[in-house]
This record gives C-alpha cells, sequence and structure tokens, in this order.
C-alpha cells in the first residue's frame, strides 16, 4: 500500500463502555469507506420491562448501564412518577440531586482521569501513570473514591442504588453524615483545581478540530440543569417540554449499529457535558467558570469535540459545588423523612434527566394496577452516535495526511472523548 | 511469574466490571499480585494465554458463543463474574417472553428482521462452557471479588457461603422486612452480600441466586408464617434469574 492508501480497523476500541469498531478505507487517497460501527449485543430492556409492577421498573432500567445507573434510576423514577402524578419534597428532590452528582463527579473523574488523560500521555492505560505522574494519580483515586462514597452514604450502594424508591427513599442518610461528606466535599476542591492543573499540563495534546453541529440538553431557568428542566437546542430559540421528547430524538435503525440513532434539525446532534456547556453556561458557578477559562474555554460556544473531557474538569467542579449548597440548605431546614405516599393510577410519562454522558430520556406507560404497558429509553450515547459518525467525515479528509498510525489514534481518541457508553446505548 | 489475569464482557452493564476501579487504593494491592494483561475497557492490549479468565455478561448471539469458547479454550481457569454471568440475570426477562420474534418488534419495530439486531435466547455463562469459579451478585461484592482473586492466585476455588441473606441481615441487627409487611428474598437467597438491600430498607431481589437446599432452611417459619411456600417465593425469583438453580 502507498503511504497515500491506507486501510484503518479498530475492533473493539480499548477504554470505552462497550464495543465498537472503526473502519476506514483510503485509496489512492481517495476516500473509500468511513464508519463508526456498533456492533453491541442488544438486551431488549424495553421488552423486559413490559408486564412489570412499576416498583420494578427502577431496579431493571438501572441495569442498563453500570457507569449512569443511578441517572437510570433517576430518569425510571421521575417517568413513573410523571405516569401517576406522584410528587416529592424539595428535601427528598435535593438528595436525589445530591445523588446524581455523586455519580456526575465518581464518572468524569473515571474518564477524564482513567481513560482519557492515558492518551494525552501517549501510554495504554492508568497504570503505566501510577509510576511516571504518581501523585496526579492518587488525586485521581482519592476524587473517585470521595464520590463513591457519597453514592454508597446517599444511595445505600455505589452502584445501582438500593435506597431510591418511587416517590422519595426507603432510607435517609443521618444528619451526621450529611455533615461529614460536606467537609470532606469541601476538602476537595483544592484536589480538583490539582488535578484540573494536570490536565492542563496535557491539554496541548488536545487536537485542533472542530466541527459545528446541533447542541441538546436539559435546561432550566433556576440552575445548570441536570435532574430537572426542559429540552433546549442550540438550533432552536425556545425550550421544548420533555413530553414532546419524540419530536426531538427521531430514532432511526442504521445498519452500521445496534443502537439507534437519532436527528432533530440537523444530520445528528451532539448531547454530551459540552453540549451542556454550550447551552447553560450562564448558569456555572464562578469557580467552574475559572476552571473552564484556564482551557480557554469562555462564554462562547465550544465546536472541538475533543474538548469534551475538558467540559467534564468544569462540571466535576460545578458538581462539588452545587453538592455543598444541597447538604447545606438541607441541613439548614432539618432534615426529616417521609414515607413515600403512592396512589397506583393508569397513566403515561416521560422524563430527561442530564447522565454524565447528555440528556437521557425515559417514557413509560402503566394501567390501572400498575403494571407497565410500553417502555422507551434515549440513551446518550445513542443519540451522539451519529454525531461521532460526522465528526470522523470531517476528521479523515482533513487529517488523513499525518498518516496511518496518528489518524487512527485520533479517531479512537475522538470516540474516547465523547465517553461513550455503548452498552447502555445499545440496551 | 504472576498469574496473568484478563477481563472480558457480553451482553451486560458492565457494572461489574466498574466494581474493580471501585476498589480504588486496593487496585494497586491487586496489581502486585496478579497481571492483568487484557482489559478492554481500561487497557489497550490482548494477549494469547490467560490463567484466570474473568467472564463479565450473559450470551445472547451464537457469534458470541464462539467468541467465549475460543476463550475458555486460552484460559486455564474461567470464573463467572456477576449475576448475568452466573444466571444470566436480568437479560434473562427476554426469556419470560414466549415470543422472540415479539421481543425484536418492541424494541425495533419495523426494521426488527435486519440481520445485525438478530438474538437468541440469553444464557449464562455455563450454559455454553464449564465454569470454574462463581461470583455472583448484581454487581459483584467487592470485598468478595477480592477474597476470591486471593484464593484463585494461592490455587484454590473459592467456597461461596451456604446460608441464606438472613443470617447477615439478623447479623445486622435489622428489623426484617416480613414484619413492615412486605416480601423479601432474602430468605431463600445465597448470603455473600452482607444484606445489603434489607440494610437498606429495601427488599432483597434475589440478585445472587437461590441458595444450596432452601428446603432445609431454618427461615422457613418466617414463610408459614406467611402463608408462603417455597415455590411461591421462587416464582418471585424472575427480576435475576428467570430459572433459579444452585451456582457453585
Ligand atoms: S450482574 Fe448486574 S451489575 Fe453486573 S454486569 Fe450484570 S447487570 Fe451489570
Ligand atoms: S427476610 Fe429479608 S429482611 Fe427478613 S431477615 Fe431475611 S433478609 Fe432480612
Ligand atoms: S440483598 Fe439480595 S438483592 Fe440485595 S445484593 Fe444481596 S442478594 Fe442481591
Amino acid at each position: 500500500m502507498s503511504d497515500k492508501s491506507m486501510h484503518i480497523h479498530v475492533h473493539h476500541v480499548t477504554r470505552v463502555e462497550g464495543h465498537g469498531n472503526i473502519d476506514v478505507v483510503v485509496d489512492n487517497d481517495v476516500i473509500k469507506k468511513i464508519e463508526w460501527q456498533v456492533p453491541e449485543a442488544p438486551r431488549f430492556f424495553e421488552a423486559m420491562v413490559v408486564g412489570r409492577d412499576y416498583m420494578d421498573l427502577a431496579p431493571i432500567t438501572s441495569r442498563i448501564c453500570g457507569i449512569c445507573s443511578i441517572g437510570h434510576t433517576f430518569a425510571s423514577l421521575k417517568a413513573t412518577e410523571a405516569a401517576m402524578g406522584i410528587t416529592l419534597s424539595e428535601q427528598d428532590t435535593r438528595l436525589r440531586e445530591i445523588l446524581l452528582h455523586g455519580e456526575t463527579l465518581q464518572s468524569h473523574v473515571l474518564h477524564a482521569g482513567y481513560l482519557a488523560v492515558p492518551d494525552y500521555f501517549r501510554v495504554n492505560s492508568v497504570v503505566p501513570l501510577v509510576g511516571t505522574h504518581k501523585e496526579a494519580v492518587l488525586l485521581i483515586i482519592k476524587l473517585h473514591r470521595l464520590a463513591n462514597e457519597l453514592c454508597d452514604i446517599i444511595g445505600g450502594r455505589t452502584t445501582h442504588p438500593i435506597r431510591t424508591t418511587v416517590g422519595g427513599w426507603t432510607m435517609l442518610p443521618t444528619e451526621k453524615e450529611l455533615v461529614t461528606l460536606k467537609k470532606r466535599y469541601e476538602e476537595a476542591v483544592e484536589d480538583l483545581k490539582a488535578v484540573a492543573g494536570v490536565v492542563l499540563s496535557v491539554a496541548g495534546k488536545i487536537p485542533n478540530f472542530t466541527r459545528e453541529t446541533e447542541y441538546i440538553s436539559l435546561t432550566s431557568p433556576s440552575e445548570y440543569a441536570f435532574y430537572d428542566g426542559m429540552i433546549k437546542s442550540s438550533d432552536v430559540k425556545a425550550p421544548i417540554p420533555v413530553s414532546n421528547y419524540r419530536t426531538v430524538v427521531n430514532e432511526y435503525v442504521n445498519p452500521q449499529s445496534t443502537a439507534k440513532w437519532t436527528k432533530f434539525n440537523r444530520e445528528s446532534y451532539a448531547a454530551s457535558a459540552l453540549a451542556r456547556y454550550n447551552n447553560n453556561y450562564a448558569q456555572l458557578s464562578p469557580l467552574s467558570k475559572t476552571v473552564a477559562s484556564m482551557f480557554g474555554l469562555g462564554a462562547a460556544a465550544c465546536h472541538n469535540p475533543y474538548m469534551n473531557t475538558v467540559a467534564q474538569v468544569v462540571e466535576s467542579v460545578y458538581a462539588v459545588e452545587r453538592t455543598i449548597a444541597n447538604i447545606d440548605w438541607i441541613l439548614d431546614k432539618g432534615l426529616k423523612y417521609v414515607k413515600p405516599d403512592i396512589k397506583v393510577k393508569a397513566g403515561k410519562g416521560a422524563s430527561a434527566v442530564e447522565v454524565p454522558r447528555g440528556i437521557l430520556f425515559h417514557e413509560y406507560e402503566y394501567d390501572k394496577n400498575g403494571k407497565c404497558l410500553m417502555a422507551n429509553c434515549v440513551i446518550p450515547t445513542n443519540q451522539n452516535h451519529g454525531n461521532i459518525q460526522k465528526d470522523f467525515e470531517k476528521l479523515v479528509p482533513e487529517f488523513k495526511h499525518v498518516g496511518k498510525e496518528e489518524l487512527q489514534f485520533m479517531l479512537e481518541m475522538l470516540v474516547r472523548a465523547y465517553d461513550p457508553c455503548i452498552s447502555c446505548s445499545t440496551h | 511469574m504472576k498469574p496473568q489475569v484478563a477481563f472480558f464482557d457480553f451482553a451486560c452493564c458492565e457494572g461489574c466490571q466498574l466494581q474493580i476501579a471501585n476498589l480504588e487504593e486496593d487496585i494497586v494491592g491487586l496489581v502486585n499480585v496478579v497481571d492483568v494483561v487484557e482489559f478492554r475497557e481500561v487497557l489497550t492490549g490482548t494477549a494469547e494465554k490467560y490463567d484466570v479468565s474473568f467472564i463479565e455478561g450473559s450470551i445472547t448471539r451464537p457469534e458470541d458463543e464462539e467468541r467465549l469458547k475460543d476463550i475458555r479454550k486460552r484460559s486455564k481457569l474461567l470464573v463467572a463474574y456477576g449475576s448475568c454471568a452466573t444466571s444470566g440475570g436480568v437479560n434473562k426477562l427476554k426469556n419470560l417472553n414466549p415470543s422472540l420474534e415479539n421481543v425484536q418488534k418492541t424494541v425495533y419495530g419495523k426494521d426488527w428482521n435486519m440481520p445485525h439486531l438478530r438474538t437468541a435466547a440469553t444464557k449464562a455463562v455455563d450454559e455454553v462452557v464449564k465454569v470454574d469459579a462463581y461470583i455472583p451478585g448484581c454487581p459483584v461484592n467487592r470485598k468478595e471479588v477480592v477474597e476470591v482473586v486471593k484464593s484463585l492466585v494461592l490455587g484454590h476455588v473459592p467456597a461461596l457461603p451456604e446460608y441464606p441473606v438472613c443470617v447477615e441481615c439478623k447479623f445486622r441487627e435489622n428489623v426484617c422486612l416480613f414484619q413492615k409487611g412486605q416480601v423479601c428474598l432474602g430468605l431463600v437467597t445465597r448470603a455473600g452480600c452482607n444484606a445489603i438491600c434489607p440494610s437498606n430498607n429495601s427488599p432483597c431481589e434475589g440478585c445472587r441466586g437461590v441458595m444450596p437446599n432452601p428446603n432445609k432452611n431454618a427461615m422457613h417459619e418466617v414463610l408459614k408464617e406467611n402463608n408462603l411456600t417455597v415455590k411461591q417465593i421462587f416464582d418471585m425469583f424472575t427480576m435475576f434469574s428467570a430459572d433459579p438453580e444452585v451456582k457453585g
């Protein structure tokens, strides 16, 4: 093969969740094929839950994804609550937000620290960095552990939470536990700044590639939206009610993927930390904005998909600060346990939650006994697959001159930047 | 030489793999006693032969059966890791539907028959290849994982607890959920999770599978008091293993 011809075939990209392949063929400088393929085995969750009791929906759909099980749990509970008209107290909602941000921090640190950063250092995993950058790795482990401990304390378990239930909680943390957590979170701010510094020191390795796309996320007048809000598209002025989510996602089957693809106003859109950043920058906390500015990010939208990893670092800071504020609010009012009050009834309801990789939708329909008749789940990564493909289609012609090895590295790094949850996307 | 260890994932949520990352500082200890040669989710690299292979997930397609058989051939010991692997886990809910075609149509609508979307009934790992050790749980319990790895490194096949979750639950001095009017599968489920669900005021859903000899279970009284038979409680074992069977 001359250097104007190359075949890049990556079977099962490493350091991502689930199975994805890259297939690129260039023949005498002519691009013959560019494909992002998802051969992941479908598990058929939307069929599995039909006929199940409403109380089973969250524990079952939580198993769609180990990394964002908390996000799935809340999307599921909110959809059931919307279908049956169940509301929560502000305290119980804030506790949910605290747990959700435990997952934001856990997942972002895992991705930025363990999975993406090795690319910047050109090593095959985080293990060699234990030798060369021990202090930074220990800080990353410490933050990861803290986020997981929060999930243990609030949710009862780090992965697949136990205390979360329809209408509220089966059990609450103690005030003492919250006070301790808050103190540790306050200390973690410095650690996060240090980790941001490490990422910044190698940020020069982030490829200079941009492609503007449609960015879709939640948005809320009161906060940088994660737990609740309306749908925002960067291409549309007015926010869209979550109940109309099907008009936004427009899922369709593509032969190169077992996960469905989505599109709204363009051929593809992005749902990610970067999408949230671009849509809701103004509502970030001052410190998270400062961290963003260290990387040259500001109020202007960023169109470099590789910068998603940086947006995750920024959001980690936000998650910590927001958690401290939520704990303060709860302690100030005094913690009270109220047993969920549920009246089972027939109905249909949709919900959306921002999980680490972007916006997540669940929708269910129940009969009068609370038996599930229909379920639909739209996952952030399944919304991103089409966008990864479109990024590839711009990146390959622009960078094919760098040679096979380098181009393959850039493509793999791009996939990793999306932090894809591939088995979750196929579910 | 340190034992060469590999991790492989099939259809699942990969939450059990995540428990390795969740060992936090203990990972360093683990890396000291074993050589992780293949673990796609965290490192780039492959190997030819393995001393111990950990298999996560259940098997849902013919091509995955082939991949698993190939891994088996190249592994001295093979561990079914997590409930998806030990029993099929939640993925076996699919098998409760009498029509696979309906399952496919529910999810993919008019496109259900496209070749890349084909599927088969969900199988646990030991329905395809020989399994040497089981680590049940959805997700696995991190302490148990460390214990199992330790015994494997020392050349033993690890033993799982042979008593029900209730024993751990009583030890933690929880008020029994039956007394609060709920039904809990801890009565007949194999212990090893330190009764984590009832300790968080939530019934056991049986994710670790049925304990050996549930009929000889001392907790039988509770069933009688609540007018439940062992069969009835087995029928509730649908969330994590549609066909309860003792493993390991
Ligand atoms: S056993 Fe549970 S936690 Fe483990 S991979 Fe399967 S679904 Fe995920
Ligand atoms: S039945 Fe459940 S709650 Fe009661 S003792 Fe056994 S494990 Fe605990
Ligand atoms: S209590 Fe039951 S459902 Fe919960 S982890 Fe233990 S075995 Fe699994």
